[in-house]
């Protein structure tokens, strides 16, 4: 077969993006009031890239909103508030302090305490209290199996409830996004983006990410096999002095559970290099601790391994 | 035991590779969950204690083989359940390509799934055993995949170790899949054997089937040509959002923002403007930080017009010799997805690239006999029907035949009371 013209290359990439971008425009059109979910953290800091794409030189058709559990690295915070200041959009902070000073939520005490669970509630709340009936999030197909099913538009009840047979089908680019008042939906636009296309995307696009995800000093304890930031939202045990080591962190949220690994990775190809090679030392060494191998299951999922 | 280099996949010739989105399916006990996890074992992405604790499972189970159809043990578990079967999304990469898959199940009643996942794959993979060769099952396997447009299919005709790794009875199923495919007018269809149990000629070439020189499973995945399969023909472009910042800085823009469902555009290109009917001509296609020579298929661009013409979502942007039709009476097949049956007369909500209407489904003319692979007479839709219909319009859609756009041939059918997706519908016929 002989072509006129030779064929424009459209890499996966490029594929991935432009479905999320018409994803993204799709929830706008469709929903009354969305609004994107920032964490500072690198999935929705692509979300971020991608509403750039979608809808500049206009504004956002959606605000973005923070669920924030008060237990923050400061340099995801700092980033959070340049950010959003960069791109001249609203942010809205639903505080889960907020949600236990109000009483809708009971804090954990201990040194086991987190805030992870409490973010549900001060979600929906914010949802209610703001009207929004479509919240956009990062989260992707590969992360968990369970996930392999989930929609791209995942559509809840009135009690922000997901009923895995009352999904609908998602066929070509076609999303249906009628829902009847008091219903609400999460959009995941980088549904089928695997953990290697963020990190390839974010090198791609040479996006900024928080400090924590690359390798530097800092004073952690550590638990379980695992390193955690020292700070004021963690109490220790007596046994656990906190010491200065070399550091990353996975995942921006809450600190007091997010774990960090030994690394000297300062640019993104080292981190992701060392990702792949720390997993086979990790299983030999540290198998009979669960917390250990949970979170190298986490990674390998993060990394597109199912 | 080896892994994947990740830090490779950071180059930018990583970056560049292609997306391949595929279909699987075979009937129930094919090998299909084997060949997923062979696959992915053999392209090394599965992990050490990952293997292990398939290994652990397997002795438990007494298979008496490490089962690496444990690895995609997902849709399985839920079958030894009695869950509902779903389609299930799935990555995996190779040094030479990203592929996407979708996991239907095989049987019957799953039409309605085989319809999701084909929808937007551009392979289906067939699987058979080679015991049993060209079954009812992959009739309407391939049945479907041909009616979904899936421009390539792989029959992988499994278990040759079950005969002997033979020549002669491969054959004669190629045979047999090669007139299938034909009579389907299937584009591009190829049969490769395997054995997935013992990984034969799946990402390894094999000794025991040294007479086969047509490549492993895997090299076929990785060199289908799929650029080719983009609509670069039939210039269209729904009109998904309309950027109008109305800031100082950018006070006259006006840019229509989509994704584009077939041709090149290029600035200078002629335009109308459907259901208006206005023409014009295209200023510029860009994104949201540069201009672009072109645009094809599948990206999400923003065009910006000559004149300032009242656009707006749901509109679509066409070439002017060469328009769709603005119908108001589609025929169509649709695929019903819903438990609840629709008879004649019924009144439904449609969605078509951005545009929403109302339909009344005036006929069922036929329902698809998957057994028989005939027409015969219905006068309602049921759960997995494949049906041939007329759906008359309350408003105008801008359609093409599916067999010519997979974009604006395509359509969905949803429930106004309930808001759900019951239908998905592709374009035989159109009339004004
Ligand atoms: N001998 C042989 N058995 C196979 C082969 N591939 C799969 N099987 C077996 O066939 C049975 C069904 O395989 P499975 O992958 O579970 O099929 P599925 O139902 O299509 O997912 C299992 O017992 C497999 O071990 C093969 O290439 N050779």
């Amino acid at each position: 077969m002989t072509s006129k013209a030779p064929l424009v290359h459209l890499s996966h990439l490029d594929v991935l993006e432009a479905e999320a971008i018409h994803i993204m425009r799709e929830v706008a059109a469709e929903l009354e009031r969305p609004v994107l979910l920032f964490s500072g953290g690198k999935d929705s800091i692509v979300l971020l890239r991608l509403a750039e794409k979608a809808f500049r030189p206009g504004r956002f058709p959606f605000p973005l909103m923070h669920v924030d559990t008060g237990h923050n690295f400061p340099e995801a915070i700092e980033y959070r508030d340049r950010r959003v200041g960069e791109l001249g959009e609203r942010l809205v902070v639903a505080s889960v302090q907020e949600s236990i000073d109000r009483g809708r939520v009971v804090e954990q005490t201990g040194p086991r305490a987190s805030r992870n669970q409490l973010q549900t509630t001060t979600l929906l709340d914010a949802m209610t209290e703001h009207g929004f009936d479509a919240a956009i999030g990062g989260a992707r197909r590969d992360e968990e199996r369970s996930r392999a099913k989930e929609r791209i538009f995942s559509f809840r009840d009135d009690f922000g409830q997901w009923d895995p047979r009352a999904q609908r089908p998602e066929l070509w680019n076609l999303y249906n996004g009628r829902i009847r008042k008091g219903e609400q939906v999460r959009v995941f636009p980088i549904s089928n983006w695997t953990e290697l296309d963020v990190w390839q995307y974010v090198a791609r696009e040479e996006l900024e990410l928080p400090a924590i995800y690359f390798a530097h000093e800092r004073e952690v304890f550590e638990r379980d096999g695992m390193l955690y930031a020292a700070s004021e939202f963690v109490e220790r045990y007596p046994t656990e002095e906190p010491f200065s080591e070399w550091v990353r962190f996975r995942t921006v949220g809450d600190m007091s559970c997010t774990g960090g690994v030994r690394s000297r990775a300062e640019t993104i190809a080292e981190v992701v290099g060392e990702i792949a090679a720390t997993r086979i030392t990790e299983r030999g060494e540290t198998r009979a601790d669960d917390k250990v191998s949970e979170a190298a299951m986490e990674d390998r999922k993060r990394l597109g391994y199912f | 035991m080896e892994t994947l280099d990740h830090a490779a996949f950071l180059t930018d010739e990583a970056a560049a590779t292609e997306l391949l989105r595929l279909v699987t399916c075979g009937s129930v006990d094919d090998g299909k969950s084997t060949l997923i996890g062979r696959l992915l074992f053999d392209t090394k992405q599965v992990m050490a204690d990952q293997l292990e604790h398939v290994e652990e499972t397997s002795e438990r189970r007494g298979d008496g083989y490490v089962n690496l159809a444990l690895l995609t043990d997902g849709l399985r578990a839920e079958r030894e359940q009695g869950i509902t079967i779903d389609v299930a999304y799935r990555s995996f990469v190779t040094p030479s390509r990203r592929f996407q898959l979708a996991d239907a199940p095989g049987h019957v009643q799953y039409t309605r799934n085989m319809v999701t996942g084909a929808s937007t794959a551009d392979v289906a993979v067939v699987l058979l055993d080679a015991r049993h060769g060209v079954i009812e099952q992959t009739r309407r396997h391939t049945y479907i995949a041909a009616m979904l447009g899936i421009p390539h299919i792989v029959f992988a005709v499994n278990k040759m170790d079950l005969v002997d790794f033979d020549e002669s009875p491969f054959r004669a199923i190629e045979t047999e899949l090669t007139e299938l495919a034909s009579r389907l007018d299937v584009r591009d269809a190829l049969a490769i054997p395997i054995a997935a149990l013992p990984g034969d000629n799946v990402v390894d070439p094999s000794e025991r089937l040294s007479w086969w020189d047509g490549g492993t499973f895997l090299e076929r995945l990785e060199t289908i040509a799929i650029a080719g399969d983009r609509d670069a023909a039939h210039r269209r472009f729904p009109v998904q959002w309309v950027i109008r910042p109305m800031s100082d800085e950018h006070h006259d823009f006006r840019g229509y923002a989509g994704q584009v469902a077939g041709g090149e555009w290029r600035a200078g290109d002629e335009v109308v403007v459907l259901p208006s009917g206005r023409t014009t001509t295209v200023a510029a296609v860009e994104t949201h930080d540069r201009a672009l020579d072109v645009a094809v298929q599948g990206q999400s661009v923003v065009i910006r017009l000559a004149d300032a013409l009242d656009v707006a979502r749901g509109d679509m942007l066409c070439d002017p010799a060469d328009a769709p039709v603005v119908a108001r009476e589609l025929e169509a097949i649709v695929c019903w997805m819903s438990e609840r049956p629709a008879a004649n007369g019924a009144r439904l909500a449609v969605k078509h690239t951005t545009r929403w209407t109302r339909a009344i489904l005036d006929e069922v003319c036929s329902v698809l006999d998957v057994e028989k692979f005939e027409q015969v007479p219905a006068d309602g839709l049921a759960l997995n029907d494949l049906a041939r219909v007329r759906l008359r319009l309350a408003g105008p859609l801008l359609v093409d035949p599916y067999s010519v756009n997979r974009q604006t041939g395509s359509f969905v059918l949803v429930d106004e009371a309930t808001n759900e997706t019951v239908g998905a519908g592709m374009v035989l016929s159109a009339a004004p």
